[in-house]
């Protein structure tokens, strides 16, 4: 099962590494920073963090290589929901019913 | 925060208590008889060669069931302790120090190093048989998944004898968990030492997924899959999303401890809250990865031990599935009380009592099961049986837990104990001793010894009822959780010990477990058909133990109960004998750096522990060298040729 010899170099894996990373240092420099307000801030952190789901399902996950069978739909379709709720449910629990400011 | 001292000084052996010491010398004496007897038979390359390297599924599943034993001795101690503490008012028999930690190592490795790698022996011992696979998808992973458990399980049981366990109970909550509450390494050993099993367990969902999804045998398709890899399936996803989560809190509280930073403090705009959010995010979904086998496994019992097909699998299915998806809306309700609104604690309250329905669903398809069922009362059965009630009981309690303002009546009170108890014991330990009775003479080759084990379910179940049915009154009358202490005049000194002799009760159930798994290695039956229960799914059509390749020749499947349509088939005269030739068998090869790695993450786990860098950092350099060896093998299978199957199977009468 040696078939792997004449693998080509993993460019995509490389690049999705470094963007991973660049994305991460990114948000982390603005958070400490304080490049921006505190909403704005937020947001373009939240949105960083949509690039790297976007980065790692193109580049490690290969989601475009091929068609694929159904249940690869069912599971995006789940982890697209699972993920939605953690965000949103833990904003929503977090901000305390808007009582209580953090 | 200014004015504390980040290196507080604590001695590296625990002491000052001669319990800890009679443990030192136990320790001490348990490993000296280890090496003598390796030594002394000479077993030291077998132990090498045919465990620790091994990539075989069911090898990796009798370690994991092993461990897990070892565990639940470990916890069920602790728990022994804590109830001899509470059984009189004054009590003086534990320090209050002593007594935290104890309750928090009681609860971390009751969850995380007895109930998980305990559902992990029965995925792995059952997983690729019943779905007809000659092993997993990625078996050297697997491997890795079982080392990461097992040195994290054993970073974690070091800190009683060195270090210091720690003590902010198995939810380990900031900020009673950060630096200046919490000095020295205890907590920093609960950090690392489920960071690292964590990632086995990831890895463990992954593989699961992968091998039920890919690795069927023809003609399986998933609705005629046994129920078990079902649940098996819906764990496995759960894991995968859920674990996640523990991993961020568990590295943010991590670098609050040892780089200063500020996530969970409550200065400079840390939010404690936010753990607890992370953690639950984690814990709801972990209660279910670890019950949902536990009713697969159920499934596969009554099924067996009613003669019958288990009824309504579609909806089994269903239901699963449902409970998988529910279980991310409902975490809020472990911490009702935090105060995030009525909108909030309304939407968690009606989701978790969601859940009911799906469960219920599956109760009722098991009572159905046995209706006009064959019944044996079989071990497996009767274990299976004592779960009805107990699950019973531990939903209606849940569902009282459920209600956001009944909660903040008995939020952390005894009420809260005995529920989690009832349905976590009642439904994990009792579906996993089923599965460990079922299995057990397709792991060894025999039967577990049934009158000594009717004493100890007997023991066991009562034991349980006499320990736990105290506790939800003591809640109402007013007990909290981790009270180490209390006085006379509480009228709560009957129950408690009552509560502590159905402990004891227990702890002898354990104990007769353990000498029934001894006395039936010498004197057990031997189960020379491969099909003791007259079984039903394909694990039961090998013999036992099964070959390291499984099947000789990979089953090709035509209905549910793949195996009773065989047996029925053949009855008839319909099944001729298997006419094809046998073909060269694709295998993986052992290798021993999952051991070596998982070694590395020990002591690199051990450096971060006491803030030993330079040992961390030797830690991490083994683990990258370990990965990067791997990326460049070449040399990681081979075929078993054809002569060798033909004398393994002809050895075995079936060729």
């Amino acid at each position: 099962m040696n078939t792997n010899a004449n693998r080509a170099f993993p460019w995509k894996h490389v690049t999705g590494f470094v963007l991973s990373i660049a994305l991460t240092l990114l948000a982390l420099w603005m958070v400490q920073a304080h490049v921006m307000g505190f909403t704005a801030l937020i947001s373009v952190t939240l949105l960083f963090a949509a690039l790297q789901i976007l980065v790692q399902l193109f580049l490690f996950m290969h989601i475009t290589d091929s068609p694929g069978p159904r249940y690869h739909v069912i599971a995006l379709a789940l982890g697209l929901l699972f993920t939605f709720t953690i965000v949103a449910g833990s904003i929503w629990i977090m901000t305390f019913g808007g009582n209580q400011a953090y | 925060m200014p004015g504390y001292d980040r290196h507080h000084p604590t001695p590296f052996f625990v002491s000052g208590d001669p319990m800890i010491y009679a443990s030192d010398v136990l320790i001490a004496l348990t490993l000296v008889g280890v090496v003598f007897v390796l030594t002394y038979f000479r077993r030291w390359r077998w132990l090498w060669e045919e465990w620790i390297t091994t990539v075989d599924h069911k090898k990796i599943g009798i370690m994991y069931l092993l461990a897990a034993l070892a565990m639940m001795f470990r916890g069920g101690v602790d728990s022994e302790l804590m109830r001899t503490q509470l059984a009189f008012p004054n009590n003086h028999f534990l320090g209050a120090e002593h007594y935290d930690q104890i309750f928090t190592t009681h609860g971390t490795i009751m969850i995380l190093f007895m109930a998980m790698p305990l559902i992990f022996a029965m995925m792995n011992i059952a997983v690729p048989l019943q779905i007809g696979a000659r092993d997993v998808a990625f078996p050297y992973l697997n491997a890795i998944s079982f080392w990461l458990f097992f040195f994290g399980a054993m970073l974690f049981n070091l800190s009683f004898v060195i270090g210091g366990s720690p003590d902010a109970g198995w939810v380990s909550y900031p900020p009673l968990t950060e630096t200046p509450f919490d000095p020295g390494p205890g907590e920093n050993f609960y950090l690392l030492a489920l960071q690292i099993s964590g990632i086995g367990s990831i890895a463990t969902g992954i593989n699961f997924l992968v091998t039920i999804l890919k690795m069927r045998a023809p003609g399986m398709t998933l609705m005629r899959m046994p129920l078990f890899p079902w649940s098996v399936l819906s764990a496995s996803v759960l894991i995968i999303f859920a674990f996640p989560a523990l991993t961020i809190a568990l590295a943010l509280l991590l670098l609050d401890r040892l780089a200063g930073a500020h996530f969970f403090t409550m200065l400079q705009g840390g939010n404690p809250m936010m753990y607890v959010n992370l953690f639950w995010v984690w814990g709801h979904p972990e209660v279910y990865i670890v019950v949902l086998p536990a009713f697969g496994i159920f499934s596969e019992v009554f099924a067996t031990f009613s003669r019958k097909r288990v009824f309504g699998y579609t909806s089994m299915v269903a239901s699963l599935m449902t409970i998988a998806v529910i279980s991310y809306f409902v975490w809020a309700h472990h911490f009702f009380t935090m105060g995030a609104g009525p909108g909030v604690n309304s939407f968690f309250a009606i989701a978790s009592m969601c859940v009911g329905i799906p469960t219920g669903v599956k109760v009722f398809n098991w009572l159905f099961t046995m209706f006009k069922g064959r019944i044996r009362t079989s071990l497996p059965m009767l274990w299976a049986i004592g779960f009805i009630p107990n699950f019973a009981i531990g939903g209606a309690t849940g569902i009282m837990l459920a209600a956001a303002p009944g909660d903040y009546q008995y939020h952390n009170s005894y009420f809260l104990i005995a529920h989690f108890h009832q349905v976590l014991i009642g439904g994990v330990v009792y579906g996993m001793l089923a599965g460990m009775y079922y299995w057990w003479p397709k792991m060894f080759g025999f039967i577990l010894d049934e009158r000594i084990g009717r004493w100890a379910f007997w023991l066991f179940n009562i034991g349980f009822y006499v320990c736990f049915m105290p506790q939800y009154q003591l809640g109402f009358m007013g007990m909290t959780r981790r009270v180490y202490i209390y006085p006379a005049d509480m009228g709560w000194s009957t129950l408690n010990l009552i509560s502590t002799v159905g402990a004891y009760l227990m702890g002898i159930a354990f104990v007769l477990i353990v000498v029934e798994i001894l006395y039936s290695a010498v004197w057990g039956v031997r189960d020379t058909t491969g099909d003791p229960w007259d079984g039903r799914t394909l694990e039961w059509s090998l013999p036992s133990p099964a070959p390291h390749y499984n099947f000789a020749h990979v089953p090709v499947v035509t209905e549910r109960d793949a195996w009773w349509g065989q047996k029925e088939a053949r009855k008839k005269g319909e099944i001729q004998k298997e006419t094809r030739p046998f073909q060269p068998i694709h295998m993986p090869r052992n290798s021993g750096r999952p051991f070596i790695m998982s070694l590395c993450f020990f002591i690199g786990g051990f450096g971060l522990v006491f803030e030993w860098y330079p040992l961390a950092l030797v830690g991490l350099v083994g683990i990258l060298t370990s990965l990067l060896m791997r990326s460049v093998e070449r040399d990681t299978d081979y075929y078993i040729p054809v002569e060798e199957i033909q004398h393994i199977e002809s050895n075995l009468g079936r060729a």
